[in-house]
């Protein structure tokens, strides 16, 4: 007796794969534009700042490409333990042989090939297209278009708290961003002891803050908005209570802001170092 | 034998077991570990909660108060009048707070002199020694009493090199050496607030944030407000 005898009865092969393809298709049909018109949007970070909403179309479309894949790994798992699970009771049986088929095989390469090389051309797009929000290092490739004309900020990381200068106003430090709507700017992210990262969640932006590294991230704020702040690099004991808030605010609320808080920095001015990109503070700060 | 379900049910339970216990391990470590909950006596002015506070900073916390003789520590005063190593200080809500600190420690300087400016307390100064200040020179910091989430930071200047009578370990009798810094803040609404130094001043470690910067109990706590 062989095995083949043994077997419980299934539908034919060209059946089966004929089947599992179409449902495959259908299901696609349907998924795919619901998750790219319903689910894409709504994934963050956002649209409050270009990079922002540079990232969400980014995500938009990977997840419309995964979709089809995802339909086709769930319809064919579903068919799979609907066909071919195993009855109660009955006789425990190897399942026929597979063999190769030249054809799907090539099929395989190609589209997955396709797919790999667009998501690599597309992404390697989208980066250089404006800088993505995307730490950069200290010698930036990608610009949005009116870079030269940003608002320069720097990020400075310390254990365990950002603290933010302001070059064009007279290198006033603050414990708060605060930036204008509408404006492109230019944050300048570095630390004073170890590694943090700068992550301002809505606006897309997440740069690493490296002590004596200046690493550069564009941002092109839109509309008014409060935005979160974290530190994203385990940097220690306080790591998890490294946030505070962010504000985007109009032209004018940013002046009246800058008034106050140059005002409010007056008395320590003399003592904080000239703005410079990096900082080393002296090696005697310290105690021991 | 157990079944395949039993099996699974069984794995996703151990699974389930042990992610909540590291989830408590790591819970716990983040929040009071290190250091007991100290209940700050609260009075009543005319129906407003005030809280007097008196806090010490020494240099070495000694062997009576810690199994880390050498660590510089913040120290609360009961109201027996003893000194504890206790950093969770458990306070009203929306009240008002008279801190007094009294710090026996040498300077470390400041790492980042903007945090030498005092703020998010009444009035954004403090007094220091009987004085006024809406400022300290970076370079006399020994301490800072910060509180990020109320946006609350003050910069505590040190006890000179050569100042006579220093104290050596904790706790530090009043005709020793030191400074005395005092400030009134408001409490907001209920939370766990933490507060912590930001002064390199961990002797001994590298870069000087180590031991008693990184464990609660010595230069970090909370503020729980209830």
């Amino acid at each position: 007796m062989t095995a083949e005898t043994n077997t419980p009865p299934a539908p034919a092969a060209d059946n089966q794969g004929r089947f599992v393809v179409i449902a495959w298709l259908v299901l696609s049909a349907v998924a795919t534009p619901l998750v790219a018109i319903f689910l894409g949007p709504i994934i963050p970070p956002g649209n409050a700042t270009v990079q922002g909403q540079g990232q969400v179309f980014d995500n938009q479309v990977m997840t419309a490409l995964a979709t089809p894949i995802v339909c086709l790994l769930v319809v064919y798992f579903a068919y799979t333990l609907a066909t071919f699970r195993a009855r109660r009771g009955a006789e425990l049986v190897d399942g026929p042989p597979l063999r190769e088929h030249h054809g799907i095989q090539v099929v395989w390469i190609i589209v997955t090939g396709i797919m790999v090389l667009f998501l690599a051309g597309f992404g390697t797009y989208e980066l250089l297209k404006d800088g993505a929000g995307g730490g950069q290092g200290p010698n930036a490739i990608a610009f949005p278009p009116n870079h030269k004309n940003a608002l320069e900020v720097q990020v400075i990381g310390q254990q365990w708290e950002f603290t933010y200068r302001y070059p064009s106003l007279g290198g006033m430090e603050s414990s708060q961003l605060v930036l204008p709507a509408n404006t492109d700017v230019e944050l300048h992210v570095t630390s004073l002891d170890v590694i943090h990262s700068f992550w301002a969640v809505e606006l897309g932006v997440k740069a690493d803050a490296n002590p004596g590294v200046d690493n550069v991230a564009y941002v092109e704020t839109r509309d008014p908005l409060t935005f979160h702040v974290r530190c994203a690099e385990l940097c220690g004991l306080w790591h998890g209570y490294m946030f505070n808030n962010g504000r985007i605010v109009s032209q004018s609320d940013f002046q009246t802001w800058a008034t106050q808080a140059q005002k409010q920095y007056a008395p320590i001015a003399k003592y904080v170092p000239k703005y410079s990109h990096t900082y080393l503070p002296d090696p005697q700060r310290r105690a021991g | 034998m157990r079944t395949v379900g039993g099996k699974l049910l069984l794995t996703a339970a151990v699974v389930l077991a042990g992610g909540l216990l590291i989830g408590f391990y790591v819970a716990k470590l983040s929040t009071e570990a290190g250091s007991a909950a100290y209940t700050v006596p609260v009075q009543n002015e005319n129906g407003h909660p005030v809280v007097n506070m008196e806090i010490m900073t020494v240099a070495a916390i000694g062997p009576n108060l810690s199994p880390n003789p050498d660590w510089v520590s913040y120290l609360i005063k009961d109201t027996s009048g003893q000194w504890r190593r206790e950093t969770v200080w458990k306070l009203p809500a929306n009240a008002t707070v008279h801190v007094t600190i009294y710090n026996f420690d040498g300077a470390s300087a400041l790492r980042n002199n903007y945090l030498a400016r005092p703020h998010g307390m009444v009035g954004n100064h403090i007094t220091v020694d009987g004085k006024t200040v809406n400022s300290i020179n970076p370079d006399d910091a020994s301490h800072t009493f910060a509180v990020p989430q109320l946006d609350m930071i003050l910069a505590i200047p040190g006890v000179a090199d050569d100042a006579k009578n220093q104290c050596d370990i904790a706790p530090c009798p009043m005709s020793t050496a030191h400074r005395t810094i005092s400030f009134t803040f408001h409490t907001k609404a209920p939370g766990h607030y933490r507060w912590q130094c930001f002064v390199p001043c961990a002797a001994g470690w590298i870069d000087g944030f180590g031991g008693p910067m990184q464990t609660i109990g010595y230069m970090d706590g909370f503020l729980d407000i209830t």
